[in-house]
């Protein structure tokens, strides 16, 4: 008996070890069990060791952003997200329809639309929640099928646009069950790093259900960040937030972007999209438009100048006419005119030596500045009355 | 098919931590059982040695039938309404991982309250009642048949439980339904208790196969329920 109990005490000893021994290994190479080439190719061609993003974030949260190099994550040679002719239906309804984009590695691609677009479902779709009726899409360096369902959502994060933490339970406790969901090496680390991450780390102990929804929201993005992920679908992760707390959750995404962490935004905030996002699409139902925002701009609306003056010009076509990179004008709201013209650096001397010959008094002659805003208006309005008639 | 243990361990204790900050399921798990204890003890302490039915402590295997179900119900529906759902769903965990935690977490509980009412009841009936009774009622195949029976058909209440939660968007509907749904092991074994259905081992064990087919096939069938875009979009 005694024999037996110590060849089981012996036994168990060495298989812990192993498993330990495998444990550590895993450890050393966070995202590994790469099960494409494309992947295991990624994580050979990181050179620097590879740094979670939550340490990145609780790095930033202490200490000022390091000198980036580039995400130890990233995967050359294909896009983070590929999405070809997409749809998806709910019987007779269409929640989004042909869908075709990519989003690189390290782009922060923000997604825009009116309420019901389809933005959540696409999201959904692409976090392998949702079956696609049609199409195909390639998430973080998988093929979109129900086979790699597991392994992408291993790679990817979403972050709802409703926190879903369980109320009852403290911030940590929410934080320790979803470190095990995502098989997070060193769970208690990360979490750590997590919640220095979103400045949450002295509320750890406290009940989810007595933080107010700002805090809640940020609990959600730590976490988001649990899994280290290369793909990051954030939905509308400012709503509900403070000021303060909005500049953090954008300086958070900032330092992402620069780990060459790809970040999916969806937002109705155009300002936000605006300031954070390297490119982004408009959807309403069927993708609108997608490019960087200045290029949409310039795509939407003719490049213009606006003159405002003291009283109003007595003849403006005749001030106007003629002149070089001038194409037209008309007249503005308070006294101004608008005067669409092919190259503003040409255009601008021109007006206004035009404007002081005519002896104008001139308040101001500026560039008109469209902003991601009007473009969104623009297209959804278009949508709006092409629906009415 | 592989099962994550570290996954199933998440949700399990996720939900023994959710038991534990909300005292009303403890209390409605906890008062289930009196259901159960009160016609026993009413029936075993009025009466003398040979006016009392042999094998009515099976009745107690109601406990393991009716008690797991109401939290089984809550599952998965709970989470739904709570909007807890998705979040779980967006990680890597498997439909029958998620699944085994749920199971096991209404399991335990409903085990060490079961178990725990029945030793209750033997140590009053040993000690209180009739002479003779005790003798009568406490023999060891209804020992084992407790034992055996009270996971078996707690796992069962709980795979129906979860499969209705599945099937449910209303926690209320879900768990009357639930609760409805385990009265028929509840009436078998009641039935069983009160000598209207003969107890013998043939039963017992025919009951046992039964019972852990059923549960075999209660986590597949429910697995292959649980749709994670009708759970979350809500079309059926």
């Amino acid at each position: 008996m005694y024999h037996l109990i110590r060849w089981l005490i012996r036994t168990w000893r060495s298989r812990r070890a192993v498993t330990q021994a495998q444990t550590q290994t895993q450890n050393q190479t966070p995202g590994a069990a790469p099960t494409t080439g494309e992947s295991a190719a990624g994580e050979a061609a990181s050179v620097e060791p590879p740094v979670g993003l939550v340490q990145l974030a609780a790095r930033r949260a202490t200490t000022p952003p390091p000198a980036l190099t580039g995400s130890g994550r990233k995967i050359s040679g294909s896009p983070a997200l590929s999405v070809n002719g997409l749809t998806k239906r709910f019987g007779d309804r269409v929640a989004f329809q042909d869908l075709s984009f990519e989003v690189g590695h390290g782009e922060v691609f923000g997604f825009l639309g009116p309420n019901g677009a389809g933005k959540t479902t696409t999201v959904r779709t692409l976090g392998t929640l949702f079956a696609p009726t049609a199409g195909s899409a390639s998430v973080a360096g998988l093929p979109l099928s129900p086979g790699n369902g597991a392994e992408i959502r291993r790679r990817i994060s979403i972050m709802p646009e409703s926190p879903g933490l369980y109320l009852r339970l403290s911030v940590a406790e929410n934080l320790e069950c979803f470190a095990d969901l995502y098989d997070a090496p060193d769970p208690r680390g990360r979490i750590d790093r997590a919640l220095r991450a979103v400045h949450l780390a002295d509320r750890a102990q406290d009940p989810c259900g007595a933080l107010s929804k700002g805090l809640r929201q940020r609990v959600a993005l730590a976490r988001a960040l649990l899994s280290d992920p290369t793909v990051l679908f954030l939905d509308e992760p400012t709503a509900g937030l403070d000021p303060v707390a909005a500049r953090d959750v954008h300086e958070l995404i900032d330092d992402l972007r620069q780990r060459g962490v790809t970040i999916f935004l969806t937002t109705h905030r155009l300002e936000e999209a605006e300031r954070l996002c390297d490119r982004v699409a408009i959807l309403n139902r069927t993708l609108r438009t997608v490019g960087r925002p200045e290029e949409l701009r310039e795509r939407m609306f003719a490049k213009s100048l606006t003159v405002r003056t003291l009283a109003p010009l007595p003849e403006p076509g005749r001030v106007f006419a003629g002149l070089p990179a001038v194409d037209g004008w008309q007249p503005d709201a308070d006294q101004g005119y608008v005067i669409a013209v092919s190259d503003t650096r040409i255009a601008a001397p021109a007006v206004t030596r035009a404007l002081v010959q005519a002896g104008a008094d001139v308040l101001s002659v500026g560039e008109s500045r469209h902003s991601l805003e009007d473009v969104y208006l623009e297209l959804i309005d278009t949508d709006e009355e092409a629906s009415r008639r | 098919m592989s099962i994550s243990r570290r996954h199933v361990r998440a949700i399990f204790r996720k939900e023994l931590r959710e038991y534990r900050h909300n005292g009303s399921i403890v209390w409605t798990m906890a008062v289930i059982p009196l259901v159960f204890v009160l016609p026993t003890i009413i029936n075993v302490f009025g009466v003398a040695a040979g006016s009392v039915h042999a094998d009515l402590l099976l009745y107690m295997l109601g406990i393991p039938a009716l008690v797991p179900a109401v939290v089984a119900a809550y599952s998965v529906v709970g989470e739904r309404q709570q909007g807890t759902l998705e979040p779980v769903l967006t990680t890597p965990i498997s439909r029958e991982e998620f699944m085994l935690g749920k199971a096991l977490a209404a399991l335990v509980p409903s085990l060490v309250i079961a178990y725990g009412v029945y030793v209750v009841v033997v140590a009053c009936i040993e000690l209180f009642a009739q002479p003779g009774v005790a003798a009568e009622l406490v023999r060891w195949p209804e020992l084992l048949a407790q034992l055996l029976f009270t996971p078996l058909l707690a796992g069962w209440s709980i795979w129906v439980g979860i499969a209705i939660s599945t099937r449910f968007g209303e926690v209320r509907v879900a768990q009357q339904l639930g609760a409805l749904a385990s009265f028929p092991s509840v009436l078998v074994t009641a039935l069983i208790a009160y000598a209207v259905i003969p107890a013998s081992l043939g039963l017992a064990i025919g009951g046992a196969v039964l019972l852990l087919l059923l549960n075999g096939l209660g986590w597949r069938v429910t697995s292959a329920a649980f749709q994670r875009e009708r759970l979350i979009s809500g079309t059926r």
